[in-house]
């Protein structure tokens, strides 16, 4: 009886516990703090989103000349540098036009399993968390139809679209043993196997560009947002001020 | 109606209509006890609340489609294309939470003051079904951003309903239009959820408050003020409803409005709770999310619900949890209102079920194990516990001598 009032008492401190216990370990797992203010990390992450991404993955809440304007792009260099899709009559997409792609479900339910989802909303489903270290999770594993897998989303359906940049890296293992004498294989480190065109610092930079500009793209309005609140918070507590005078003035003949 | 007989407008509106009397019976000549406290702010924000949830959600029904192909595009679009879009979803959605903080802060000074006994059973009961038909609305409201937790927290829900023997399948059908959620319960639901359900709750709030403007607010005492009149029958302790509480209501009104504020513009999803994760993803039939928690005001009673084993028994505790509630006026027995004057077992009990209820409300937010499933049967005996304790001690309770006038 002792024991399992403890277990509950336990279970209420520390909830956290349980589900980690059944998670199963991730690596990568490095802390990001996206910068709302740094425009220039947006419009760098909106390049390589625009040159790796968009094939395959949409932004179709969201509009070109929309990010155009929240990030200091112009119209006449969206068309010309980031708008490679076409619309429904094999015309550049327009600069007004949501960010759809050519690709149909069908054929990437066939190409990859299932098909790619659309990412306007990724950063407030996954996290920003999450998301830096995925993109920075991939390892060679000869065993998946891509050649590789990834720490942090087991058995992705998604080859390394990013090798160019970042080469080729190979997982090291180390086996744990739980307390109930189960012994697992847990990433611990990984190994460049293969160069890319980037460093590894520079790599980690160019991911954090790109986790900025979808957690910019999953809510365009953040910024005015905290502004607009920090005027009404302003005016609030001035008004606050005005109306416990006034409400002092009447109350003074009740008390 | 006013002694005094009205001249111009308001004459000649007086002669046609009740206006000078509404205005004295329910404003300037309704009077209130003068030691109002802290937990006397909730009913009138509620109301405020009720305001801010009808004009901002009439302004969301202009954009948003009740569709299941573009309900979900269409709340982005509200987001994003809309001007000031953003702020009307996010003071909608942070509305809703606010709606049961202050409805829960409400109910729980009628619990710590006795503002259920006689003569306000009436008002009590109005003010629990306004709870249910809230409770109704914000589940139906849940469903229309068709997201993952829209559509797995409303199928989670409505299975319930299965349990019922014999008919609980085909009422489930019933329910939803159709064999899963679908585009027919999302239609149905958003009709409920913008005109009946409203209707209702807004004859509901005018109920309660004719109720409790004819036999008088409660107070922090529990001290019936109209048993001390001056000459003129004016309670002596009572100080007319404006302009002493409007002023100092909208005093409270700034300082709820600075919190909500925050929510809405700094945290509007406020950590998962108000707006969870899983619900930025579009709703898919075919993916069901590894854990399906339903929204904070409803995790209490979920946690209820899964801490009986048997699926009928939980759903007979979930709604049995909410029924007893309607019964308090006559399961309380006891003659001394205010929790000031009761006994200390009142208080302990009193005590028990606000823990439980908390604790619950925090289990019923996480994946449940063993050991929790173990808390949650613990803290709903708890929280039973207090209606069956009530009842016994309230019989014959030793209770300490109430004033004869209210005190500060």
């Amino acid at each position: 009886m002792v024991k399992q009032w403890l277990i509950i008492l336990a279970a209420l401190v520390f909830p956290g516990a349980a589900l980690a216990a059944g998670g199963y370990p991730v690596y990568p797992d490095d802390e990001i703090k996206v910068d709302w203010d740094d425009k220039a990390a947006m419009q760098r992450g909106a390049r390589t989103y625009m040159n790796y991404c968009m094939g395959c993955h949409s932004l179709h809440y969201s509009r070109y000349n929309r990010v155009g304007a929240d990030l200091g792009i112009s119209d006449d260099m969206m068309r010309d540098n980031l708008i490679f899709t076409t619309d429904i009559n094999g015309e550049r997409t327009k600069v007004g036009a949501l960010m759809t792609n050519n690709m149909s479900a069908a054929y990437g339910e066939e190409a990859f399993g299932v098909v790619p989802p659309d990412l306007s909303l990724v950063a407030r489903s996954r996290g920003t968390h999450w998301l830096y270290n995925f993109l920075r999770g991939f390892y060679v594993d000869e065993e998946r139809p891509f050649g590789v897998n990834n720490g942090v989303f087991s058995n992705v359906g998604m080859p390394h679209v990013l090798v160019e940049l970042q080469g080729l890296q190979k997982a090291n293992y180390e086996t744990v043993t739980d307390s109930a004498g189960n012994e697992s294989q847990k990433i611990v480190g990984f190994e460049q196997v293969k160069a890319g065109s980037m460093t590894a610092d520079e790599y980690d930079r160019a991911i954090y560009d790109l986790v900025a500009f979808l957690d910019y793209v999953a809510e365009p309005y953040k910024q005015t947002r905290k502004n607009v609140g920090t005027g009404v918070i302003i005016f609030l507590l001035c008004f606050l001020v005005l109306a416990y005078a006034l409400k002092r003035e009447y109350w003074k003949d009740v008390h | 109606m006013s002694d005094k007989q009205t001249t111009g407008f308001v004459g000649w509106m007086d002669e046609r209509f009740p206006l000078t009397k509404l205005w004295e019976d329910h404003m300037a000549k309704y009077y209130a006890p003068k030691n109002f406290n802290f937990w006397y702010y909730f009913g009138a924000l509620s109301l405020v609340v009720l305001v801010i949830q009808i004009v901002t959600g009439i302004f969301l029904t202009m954009h948003y489609k009740p569709d299941g192909d573009l309900a979900f595009a269409s709340v982005e679009h509200i987001m994003r294309d809309v001007d000031w879009g953003w702020l009307l979803r996010y003071m909608h959605s942070t509305g809703a939470s606010f709606f049961f903080v202050v409805v829960y802060l409400h109910m729980f000074r009628a619990l710590m003051y006795g503002s259920y006994q006689k003569p306000r059973e009436l008002i009590w009961i109005f003010g629990m079904f306004i709870f249910v038909a809230l409770m109704a609305e914000a589940f139906m409201g849940y469903l229309l951003p068709w997201g993952q937790m829209s559509y797995w927290g409303a199928q989670v829900i409505i299975s319930l309903f299965g349990a019922i023997p014999i008919v609980g399948e085909d009422l489930t059908v019933w329910i939803r239009g159709d064999f899963v959620i679908g585009d027919a319960t999302l239609n149905r639901f958003f009709a409920l959820h913008v005109v009946a359900v409203p209707i209702v709750l807004l004859l509901l709030v005018v109920l309660h408050i004719i109720a409790l403007h004819e036999v008088g607010s409660n107070n922090p005492d529990g001290v019936e003020i109209k048993k001390n009149k001056d000459e003129n029958g004016v309670p002596l302790d009572g100080i007319p409803f404006h302009p002493y509480y409007t002023v100092k209501d909208i005093f409270g009104l700034t300082v709820f409005l600075i919190i909500f504020s925050a929510v809405v513009f700094f945290m509007p999803e406020m950590g998962g709770y108000f707006l969870e994760h899983a619900n930025f993803v579009p709703a898919d039939p075919f993916k069901t999310p590894e854990h399906i928690a339903p929204v904070w005001y409803f995790t209490p009673f979920y946690a209820i619900l899964r801490a009986i084993p048997d699926k009928l028994m939980g759903v007979l505790a979930m709604f049995g949890a909410i029924a007893v509630l309607f019964f308090l006026p006559w399961i309380d027995r006891g003659k001394v209102r205010s929790v000031r004057y009761r006994s200390t077992s009142h208080k302990l009990l009193l005590a028990m079920f606000i823990v439980s209820f908390l604790v619950l409300g925090y289990l019923g937010a996480l994946p449940s194990t063993p050991a929790r499933t173990l808390a949650a049967q613990v803290f709903t005996a708890g929280y039973f516990g207090f209606f069956i304790g009530l009842w016994w001690i309230s019989k014959n309770e030793n209770t300490k001598p109430v004033p004869e006038r209210v005190t500060w």
